[in-house]
């Protein structure tokens, strides 16, 4: 037998090994790894096995040269006569002009027709995107609905929240921030909406809606993690740095005599990424 | 006796039997470049395979359930039915996360190669006239295989995967005018919509496979009807093409290579990790992974996002995100211009004529140099698509990083398109060999007894060297 030959035959063997050696391994349980790797021995048993066979065993055959299918280019009364068939077809449609005409008609308003299904993909947007669960007295609560009071957070600190009732919700979901009382600069109005260094944006990036989970208390800043938009949590949350083009949204709350915090209203701007409606 | 049997039956019913026997000797160059789209091949067919075991078991439901499977970190937490299933199946059934891995793998392997075979075809100018078809389907294929990877990849419902989708809705919400009802109908309303995974679902296992092996018959019936374009043997004319018969060594040969991906495909399937979702755990709306990258086919489309300015602009009282830009116009001429190359370059040089010589990089310089700079562009764009992960370990701050990368993103490509352009001139002006054959010089004896370089010299250096560029700026 020839080397290359006892190569084949040997490679196919390695093939049937792995393969039974496999069948033994699943029946036993399994194992990711050794699946693994015993398939690929049994593969590329056989790959081997054909490429040495193909290019060592069989006729060295490189240099056949054929004609190309496209060699001889048809006659120009090939090209005339093909026309001809085509555009006579056309001519006689044509020569109808009413009925192609209505033809015409016909195939538009059966593929108007055919639009109306999309329309069932998806409800209308409305004005969806420009509202959120937040409303006047929603009072804030964390992930598990435990409320939060203004006693929750340290100074530096941060949480997300949420409107009770709609915990995980994922257009209402916000940022609670303490800093330093004085430290804010807001406008008067935003101001209000701010009591005691306690300071809530909205958690939805402006760029590509990722949610802000990064707070950088040293710099107060909140950064995203998808593309490192930066907003100043002291200043409004204007965008200092990376894609956003927008503020986040400041949602305005107020601290109840029990301490808890809610909210007065909704964002005072859509929240998220923009879209045409914005404005 | 049986093959008679066989060849008699079909002769009977479908006549031609000389088509067949044609067809078995049909021969396809020898090159080890055209092995770059079998790979793809034999990846989207291990793709089909795996991917058929796969969607025995998932679930494609966003509905709730509390985790009581074998993954004790999770256990007890609310996840989807979808990512449930795809647990179960990675950790209680046999060998189903090879399966899952093999697939991953294949997946990224496939547009890989792809890419890798759309390099080959660009630079050897194979895609020429008669074989703009093929192109642009192979482009539409190259499409279709990011659109299926980044369905697959999000159909798990991790929280990886959910920031991508997020993204894609951002980007979409996005487009002027119709971006809100676009957005809407194909998310089935605001982003995170339970409509989503279902229809995720049906578009990775149905839609873009169906429209992949569509397209894939066609390109390779384009390829088998129109022949392999090649570096054309000595004495043959263009006209012809040489190699080896399909019947038997170049069908055992492909069929070996088809095996030989399996096999490694297999191997990494149980080897390598890959997409390990219960380490991301499952998609909530209020929380995002960091440091967070996609397959790398999508990474070069993040680094735009990345890098790109904060532009948003007003029209007609109506707002055009930041994300249109770059998510939806630059992907979309990068795309273009991708597809309608053969079309550019056609009419840039003038060429209305059939070519079925596979080029060399330097006879087409300027083609050449464009590509190379392609390349440097999607590698940094790649790069910036990481840049968290790239400041982390070269230890410089993200802002600083993207500053640097946004520099060379236009520098870096510049200068290696141009390097390339001149190499390639270069090279083709000294011919097959540049490095060994020297310059050749002849001396004619004067009549004073010195010696006067030669006048024939010069004729010998203007017959054609093969590989003279066709570009037509080098002399």
């Amino acid at each position: 037998m020839k080397r290359a030959e006892r190569i084949v035959a040997a490679a196919f063997l390695v093939t049937i090994i792995s393969a039974l050696a496999l069948f033994v391994v699943y029946m036993r349980g399994g194992n990711t790894q050794a699946e693994g790797a015993l398939l690929a021995i049994a593969l590329g048993g056989v790959g081997v096995g054909l490429l040495v066979w193909a290019k060592r065993l069989m006729p060295h055959i490189r240099d056949e040269t054929q004609p190309r299918a496209k060699a001889v280019p048809a006659t120009e009364a090939d090209l005339e006569a093909t026309v001809e068939t085509m555009e006579s077809g056309v001519e006689e449609i044509r020569r109808r002009r009413f009925l192609s005409r209505m033809l015409l008609g016909a195939a538009g308003a059966l593929g108007l027709a055919a639009l109306i299904p999309i329309r069932s993909l998806g409800r209308s947007p409305g004005d969806s995107l420009l509202h959120t669960k937040w409303t006047p007295g929603a009072k804030l609560v964390t992930i598990d609905g435990t409320p939060v009071t203004a006693s929750t957070l340290e100074i530096g600190s941060f949480t997300t929240v949420f409107p009770e009732g709609h915990e995980g919700s994922a257009d209402s979901q916000a940022v609670l921030i303490r800093v330093e009382p004085g430290q804010l600069q807001l406008t008067e109005a935003a101001m209000a909406g701010a009591p005691d260094g306690l300071v809530a944006y909205s958690k939805i990036c402006t760029h590509a809606g990722c949610p802000l989970g990064l707070y950088l208390a040293a710099t107060h800043e909140l950064r995203c993690p998808c593309h490192q938009s930066t907003f100043d949590v002291l200043d409004g949350a204007k965008p200092v740095y990376g894609p956003a083009p927008r503020p986040l949204p400041q949602l305005p709350i107020e601290i109840a005599e029990d301490g808890a915090l809610f909210a007065t209203g909704d964002f005072p701007a859509p929240v998220g990424p923009s879209f045409w409606e914005l404005g | 006796m049986i093959v008679r049997r066989l060849v008699d039956g079909v002769d009977e019913r479908l006549d031609g039997t000389s088509f067949i026997r044609h067809n078995l000797r049909k021969v396809f160059p020898d090159h080890w470049s055209f092995m770059l789209g079998e790979l793809a091949l034999y990846s989207f067919a291990l793709l089909l395979l795996t991917g058929t075991f796969l969607s025995l078991f998932f679930v494609a439901s966003p509905a709730t359930t509390v985790y009581q499977g074998p993954y004790e970190p999770l256990q007890g937490r609310d996840v989807s039915l979808a990512y449930e299933s795809v647990l179960r199946v990675s950790f209680e059934v046999r060998a189903g996360l090879v399966m899952r891995q093999t697939h991953h793998w294949a997946a990224l392997v496939f547009v890989a190669s792809m890419t890798a075979h759309l390099v080959r075809v660009f630079f050897t100018g194979a895609f020429r006239k008669p074989r703009e078809l093929s192109w642009l389907i192979g482009v539409s294929l190259l499409v279709a295989g990011i659109g299926a990877g980044f369905t697959g990849y999000s159909l798990p419902d991790d929280l990886l995967s959910g920031t991508g989708l997020r993204i894609i809705y951002s980007a979409v919400l996005s487009i002027p005018v119709i971006g809100t009802w676009l957005a809407y109908l194909f998310f089935g309303g605001e982003f995170p919509s339970p409509e989503l995974i279902p229809r995720l679902f049906v578009m990775h296992i149905l839609l873009i496979p169906a429209a992949i092996t569509g397209l894939l018959s066609a390109h390779l019936a384009l390829v088998w009807h129109q022949t392999h374009t090649q570096f054309r043997p000595k004495g043959t004319p263009e006209a012809t093409v040489t190699g080896t018969p399909v019947w038997p060594k170049f069908a055992l040969k492909s069929i070996g290579l088809a095996f030989m991906t399996f096999a490694v495909l297999a191997g990494l399937g149980g080897l390598a990790q890959i997409n390990p979702v219960w380490l991301y755990g499952p998609f909530v709306p209020y929380s995002a992974p960091s440091p967070a990258q996609p397959d790398f086919y999508a990474g070069w489309l993040e680094g735009i996002l990345r890098l790109w300015p904060n532009w948003e602009f007003q029209l007609f009282g109506h707002t055009i995100g930041e994300l249109f830009l770059p998510a939806v116009v630059v992907p979309g001429i990068i795309f273009t211009a991708l597809a309608l190359w053969p079309f550019i370059e056609a009419r840039a040089r003038r060429d209305t004529a059939v070519h079925h010589d596979a080029q060399r990089p330097r006879e087409a310089p300027v083609r050449s140099g464009i590509g190379a700079a392609g390349i440097a562009f999607f590698v940094l764009l790649m790069l910036a698509g990481s840049n968290d992960v790239l400041a982390k370990y070269l230890q410089v701050e993200v802002d600083t990083l993207n500053a640097v990368l946004k520099v060379l993103l236009f520098v870096v490509p510049a200068i290696t398109g141009l390097i390339t352009w001149w190499i390639c001139r270069d090279l083709a002006r000294r011919g097959a060999a540049p490095i060994a054959r020297p310059t050749r010089v002849e001396f004619v004896r004067n009549a004073a007894g010195g010696f006067d370089e030669g006048d024939d010299g010069g004729q010998r250096s203007a017959a054609p060297v093969p590989g003279t560029p066709t570009d037509g700026e080098a002399p």
